[in-house]
């Protein structure tokens, strides 16, 4: 028996000590930035939000180091050192170990990426215990900087948190919509559901109180079929109805809310649903208010620097990049504008220089304002979808932005309390 | 039951010191991974003594989550962080539960079994995905363990943390393995075999599952609670089906030969998976479910069989290497 456990051991020692041999010395060789890139590879968020991502991320690292993006990113590499990519995959049981596993064996000198709030709230305190350069491409928990890591050095989120994404869509159900009596929604019963429609319907409550909550559905989420939940919505007639549905889930509710009426007697906002444009087309009725979760898809900016990366995600993949495109993009923009600040590779140049940033990004402007300049404020806009049969494409009208200080809450407040406190401190022009 | 140790305790015994040493000697990512590993190689540990009396439980995610969770309540509204008391409430919550729980359990064997613990952990699963008092489905986050008062901070504290980890979890396997050789781990062979003949010799088959069954999530909570101190964060993924899907893969993969077993191949696992996204990020799962194949195919009895064919001319001491699930 001794025998056995020797074998064992040895086996799983033999085993360890050869794999650690196989990692090359990287930090020898000065010239390269390592990133590791964090995104959802397999799973029901791979579709929607990983690969996408992922996508992205290859189109902006290539042409970081050929040195072939527009202004103001027109110099090769990261402070002059080639990006080298380490992809890994979000969808795993073991997420804090695997950045460990980043951090320690692969010496990444950033990391990017996580789209998952849950994700997010484990690794956020491990960046700052292993003081790795982290930056947030998607989730979209405010809580991040609000409860979690307060005091921030080595963790940035360079997107703004979800709750812009249902102030904005409040905003400007109200300003297109005057008469408002009645709102109702659906949302998936898990984190994200809920927080999206607890901001909206509470932005609603708090600008506008005579207005009535009348339906509040949650089916599960992956459910797929929402047959009672729309049979609830058109039964209760309410003006508006609020969904931060995405993925399949989205594209399944308006295939079968549009068959049976829904968005002909309510008026349909979806928060996240810009993903679904080039999947569904026509089969978006007009007139639905489509969100992108920042200027992002077919809100980007007219720049030199969106079109680039519109066309060059487009000429590589064949699809229209979608919001999580924007936002990994962003990410990686975000190190390399303050590279070319710090004009260093280091990544301690790189993050004082993040801090409090304001740099370019294919969505236009983004300020690392708040949380002692780890957290990116950024605008919002909101528009109705327009099919055009002609050139099979569908687009957004009536177009209305928000900007980063009109629905985002200002330093030193969080979310929750900004909404009840009737927006304080809120700049809307 | 004596004091004696068979040669399995010896062996987990010297594994100890040699488990502490790893944590000086490797890099600190692979300790990551053993440490995890020794977490939720508990809960597989739960699973493989419940296969010994035949049954097959798809559920053993709750009780990690009950461990998990009860950890992190205690932490989130008391604001205590006493390894020791944390290890405290998880064990007590899984008393409760599988307590209550193996009343009705106790009464069923097969596929009827493995379904109903199924159903009870995604009952759970769907508690949890909607209270937002406790995060819903994104979970919340734990304090770092202290010790009776002693707070370790930065590399001391994850060595004392893993040092601990490795202590309870071999001191578990060793009390589990006296129980496989007790009375009732003996009574639960014979169930396996036949259930009709072990009441007939006038033993009870019900009270000898409950027991087990109370045993296996007492384990599968402590792993719970070990796991989400080193993680730092619990949500409700830890009791999904596919947790207890992998648990269950895990203690067939590895073979219920030995209480080593599940440990080990918990961690051959979780490295190969690390492997397999690092060679193919976005087909890792190919490799995994290429490797699981494989094992299946060739090793029946688990990966444990590799050390044990060469005594296969004389009757093994282990009984339970003819263990196949399902049976």
């Amino acid at each position: 028996m001794k025998t056995k456990y020797s074998l064992m051991a040895s086996a799983a020692l033999s085993a360890l000590v050869g794999t650690s041999a196989f990692a090359p010395a990287v930090q020898a060789d000065d010239a390269t930035f390592k990133i590791g890139v964090v995104t959802f590879l397999s799973g029901g968020a791979s579709g929607p939000f990983g690969i996408p991502g992922r996508n992205a991320a290859e189109v902006v690292i290539e042409a970081i180091n050929a040195g072939t993006m527009p202004a103001p990113y027109d110099t090769a590499g990261i402070g002059g050192a080639m990006i080298e990519q380490v992809v890994i995959d979000e969808n795993s049981k073991q997420k804090v170990a695997d950045y460990q596993k980043l951090v320690d064996k692969d010496e990444v000198d950033a990391v990017v990426g996580y789209a998952s709030s849950g994700s997010c709230k484990a690794i956020a305190p491990e960046a700052e215990k292993l003081k790795q350069l982290t930056v947030f491409a998607i989730c979209g928990t405010p809580q991040i900087f609000e409860e979690i890591v307060t005091e921030p050095e080595y963790l940035f989120r360079s997107m703004s948190h979800a709750t812009m994404d249902n102030v904005g869509a409040a905003r400007y159900v109200l300003d297109t919509t005057p008469e408002l009596k009645t709102i109702g929604g659906i949302n998936q019963n898990y984190a994200w559901g809920q927080d999206s429609w607890r901001d909206f319907s509470e932005t609603i409550a708090a600008l506008k109180s005579s207005v009535e909550v009348d339906s509040e559905q949650f089916p599960k989420i992956f459910a797929g079929q929402y047959g009672s939940e729309i049979s609830a919505l058109l039964s209760a007639k309410v003006d508006v109805v609020h969904s931060s549905f995405w993925g399949g889930d989205l594209e399944a509710m308006i295939i079968q809310g549009a068959g049976r009426g829904l968005f002909d007697r309510s008026q349909m906002v979806l928060t996240s649903s810009d993903t679904a444009i080039p999947r569904l087309g026509a089969q978006i009725p007009n007139g639905t208010i489509i969100g992108a979760r920042g200027f992002n898809g077919p809100y980007a900016p007219d720049t030199e620097l969106a079109n680039w990366f519109e066309q060059a995600y487009f000429d590589r993949f064949g699809v229209a990049p979608v919001s999580p495109s924007y936002q990994m993009a962003q990410s990686i923009m975000a190190l390399k504008a303050a590279a070319d600040k710090a004009q260093s590779s280091d990544p301690d140049a790189i993050r004082a220089a993040l801090a409090g940033l304001t740099f370019e990004s294919a969505s236009g402007e983004v300020s690392m304002s708040l949380s002692d300049g780890h957290q990116a404020a950024t605008g919002i806009a909101y528009g109705t979808y327009e099919f055009d049969a002609s050139t099979g494409k569908g687009s957004v009208k009536n177009v209305r932005s928000y900007a980063a200080g009109c629905v985002n809450p200002p330093v030193g407040v969080t979310s929750g309390e900004w909404i009840k406190g009737g927006f304080d401190g809120a700049t809307c022009e | 039951m004596n004091i004696k140790m068979d040669r399995t305790e010896t062996g987990l015994l010297l594994a100890l010191p040699l488990l502490i040493l790893i944590a000086f000697v490797l890099p600190k990512w692979v300790v990551n991974y053993v440490q995890v590993s020794l977490g939720t190689g508990l809960v597989a540990l739960g699973v493989m003594i419940q296969m010994r009396a035949g049954l097959v439980s798809f559920g053993q995610g709750l009780y990690f989550c009950v461990g998990g969770y009860a950890a992190g309540m205690l932490a989130k509204f008391l604001g205590i962080s006493d390894l020791f008391l944390l290890l405290a409430a998880g064990i007590l919550a899984a008393l409760i539960v599988a307590g209550i729980a193996g009343f009705l359990l106790r009464r069923y064997r097969e596929i009827f079994f493995a379904m109903l613990t199924l159903a009870i952990s995604m009952i759970l699963f769907g508690l949890l995905s909607s209270t937002e008092e406790l995060g819903s489905t994104d979970g919340f986050n734990l304090p770092s363990a202290t010790y009776l008062g002693w707070a370790p901070e930065g590399e001391t504290g994850r060595l004392t943390l893993y040092t601990f980890t490795a202590l309870v979890v071999v001191v578990c396997a060793i009390l589990l393995n006296r129980f496989l050789k007790s009375p009732v781990g003996y009574i639960n062979e014979a169930i396996r075999e036949n259930e009709v003949r072990v009441e007939y010799l006038g033993t009870s088959a019900h009270h000898a599952v409950h027991i087990t069954y109370v045993l296996a999530a007492v384990v599968s909570s402590i792993g719970g609670v070990l796991w989400a101190l080193a993680l730092g964060h619990v949500d409700p993924e830890m009791t999904n089906w596919t947790t207890s899907g992998q648990f269950v893969f895990i203690s067939i993969l590895s073979g219920t030969g030995n209480i080593a077993a599940p440990l080990i191949g918990t961690f051959l696992l979780e490295i190969l998976r690390v492997y397999a996204v690092e060679i193919s990020p976005n087909t890792w799962q190919m490799i995994l479910g290429s490797v699981m194949l494989l094992t299946i195919l060739y090793l029946p009895k688990g990966l444990w069989s590799l050390l044990t064919t060469r005594k296969s001319t004389k009757p093994s001491d282990d009984s339970a290497d003819k263990i196949s699930v399902g049976d």
